[in-house]
């Protein structure tokens, strides 16, 4: 059996052309798991006892708040790898994620202000969960903000990472803040060690989007991750071949 | 460096000559020291000035408003632990010495933190009279600034780091320190309010002694680190 190179495709010229190909596939999967999860959340899902109809912005909710945790700790691995392993496409991966991981914060923080309002009576408490929700959304914009500053890409890329692994504390926080602290937001209904407290159509919505978020997130990471690609490369040979070719 | 002109190249040495030299650059410049204390000082002042001179309301918030003053004070005179040598080209010196980098490091965030943060730890309990804190808060609150201002230093030599020569510095590394303080500032003012509501405040406190302990590990490797990438 011929030997595998695992490390071919962490050269941008040998990736580029990969990722042309990925991308279609995750966007279809993206929309594929979208579409009945929003259906199974809307329709077939039984109105809370009592919170009624409100409650389904906990479709959206829940899964851009775990999508918000788990991309700056997929970011922080990337940012160590480039640090560790000094590959360029690592650090490039994790730039490319820091713009959804933000969205996805931000979302999650919109979200829940707008199911606080009727089920707490307020847009904002500040409660344990909710304010390190918001430091991550700071840590991300100070990620970028960083990345921003630093004209020379490859300094930018390894300060940024030592921020996004100093930052990688916040997540058990957020995580277990609901634990650690009996403040106002809920506990989790879904965990991996009991059955979810909830019905199983809600539970099959909640899952679904879940995926589809996360499809999403690696369709646009990939294309970011494209787009940087060129940018870096701009003056090498196979550049010049593959956009000359496009046009 | 001792009197005989032979020199220490112990751990111990290399953090205390480092100590001392920074110390000793500090009384040469004493304006810049005096600068962030009187910083801390105007900001709390500030806020009775806005608020109106309620005693209750006053008592209430005053260890958040001391707590985060001494936040803004920190990060203000952060910009001066590395830069200055980095301007003269002694930060690269030190990057080629023998000695690891996480104990020079260490040895500069120390001499940062007697030169702006101690100072604020000792005027702070004055500042709480104003307020009408009683004993045991202002006790508390000069403990909880003792414990929680040398985390304050540690975090922020990270981002000093990172930011050293990079444009628009002074406001970049607001936002990327101050989202790392916020842990200190919550158990740091938690516990002073504790203490005052007869909860006693050994939860907060030993909390910020584990920051402590946790931020004196890992920190110095970090910022290390960042210099390391700053000055390649």
């Amino acid at each position: 059996m011929p030997k595998i190179n695992w490390f071919k495709y962490s050269s941008p010229q040998a990736f580029y052309p990969l990722i042309g190909k990925m991308i279609p596939w995750f966007t279809v999967l993206a929309v594929a798991f979208t579409l009945p999860g929003l259906y199974f959340g809307f329709f077939v899902a039984p109105p809370d006892y009592q919170q009624g109809e409100s409650y389904r912005i906990m479709f959206i909710h829940v899964p851009a708040a775990w999508m918000s945790m788990f991309i700056y700790v997929v970011m922080a691995g990337y940012a160590g790898m480039g640090l560790v392993l000094n590959s360029r496409l690592s650090s490039m991966m994790a730039s490319a994620l820091a713009p959804t991981g933000a969205m996805f914060t931000f979302l999650a923080l919109w979200t829940g202000a707008l199911w606080g309002k009727p089920m707490w009576g307020t847009w904002w408490v500040w409660d344990a969960r909710l304010t390190s929700e918001l430091i991550l959304l700071f840590l991300y914009i100070g990620f970028l903000s960083l990345q921003a500053a630093i004209d020379e890409p490859r300094r930018a890329a390894r300060a940024s990472a030592v921020l996004a692994l100093v930052g990688v504390v916040n997540i058990p926080i957020i995580y277990f803040s609901v634990k650690w602290w009996n403040t106002l937001h809920q506990g989790a209904s879904i965990t991996v060690t009991k059955a979810p407290t909830m019905a199983a159509s809600m539970f099959t919505a909640m899952i679904l989007l879940t995926f589809a978020f996360w499809m999403y997130t690696i369709a646009v990471a990939l294309m970011r991750v494209r787009c940087e690609i060129l940018e870096r490369e701009r003056n090498s040979e196979w550049v010049a071949q593959a956009v000359g070719r496009s046009r | 460096m001792n009197r005989a002109g032979s020199v220490d190249f112990s751990l111990w040495g290399a953090f205390r000559c480092i100590v001392a030299r920074d110390l000793t650059l500090a009384m040469r410049r004493r304006a810049d020291v005096l600068t962030t204390l009187f910083f801390f000082v105007i900001v709390v002042s500030l806020f009775p000035l806005g608020i109106g001179p309620e005693m209750a309301t006053l008592r209430i918030m005053a260890p958040g408003v001391v707590w985060v003053a001494a936040l803004l004070a920190s990060m203000l005179s952060l910009e001066r632990m590395f830069s200055a040598d980095y301007r003269d080209g002694t930060l690269e010196q030190m990057l080629l010495t023998p000695q690891p980098l996480p104990v020079l490091v260490l040895g500069k965030v120390f001499a940062h933190w007697l030169v702006s943060g101690l100072p604020l730890v000792l005027i702070a309990p004055l500042l709480g009279v104003q307020y009408d804190l009683p004993p045991e808060g202002l006790l508390i609150l000069a403990v909880s600034l003792l414990v929680g201002t040398p985390v304050l230093s540690l975090i922020g030599a990270i981002g000093a780091g990172l930011t050293l020569g990079v444009r628009g510095g002074g406001v970049l590394v607001s936002l990327l320190v101050l989202p790392l303080y916020i842990p200190v500032l919550i158990f740091g003012a938690g516990g002073v309010d504790a203490a005052m509501s007869g909860l006693g405040a050994q939860a907060h406190l030993s909390l910020l002694g584990a920051f402590l302990l946790g931020a004196l590990i890992l920190a110095p490797w970090a910022a290390g680190a960042a210099l390391r990438i700053s000055m390649e």
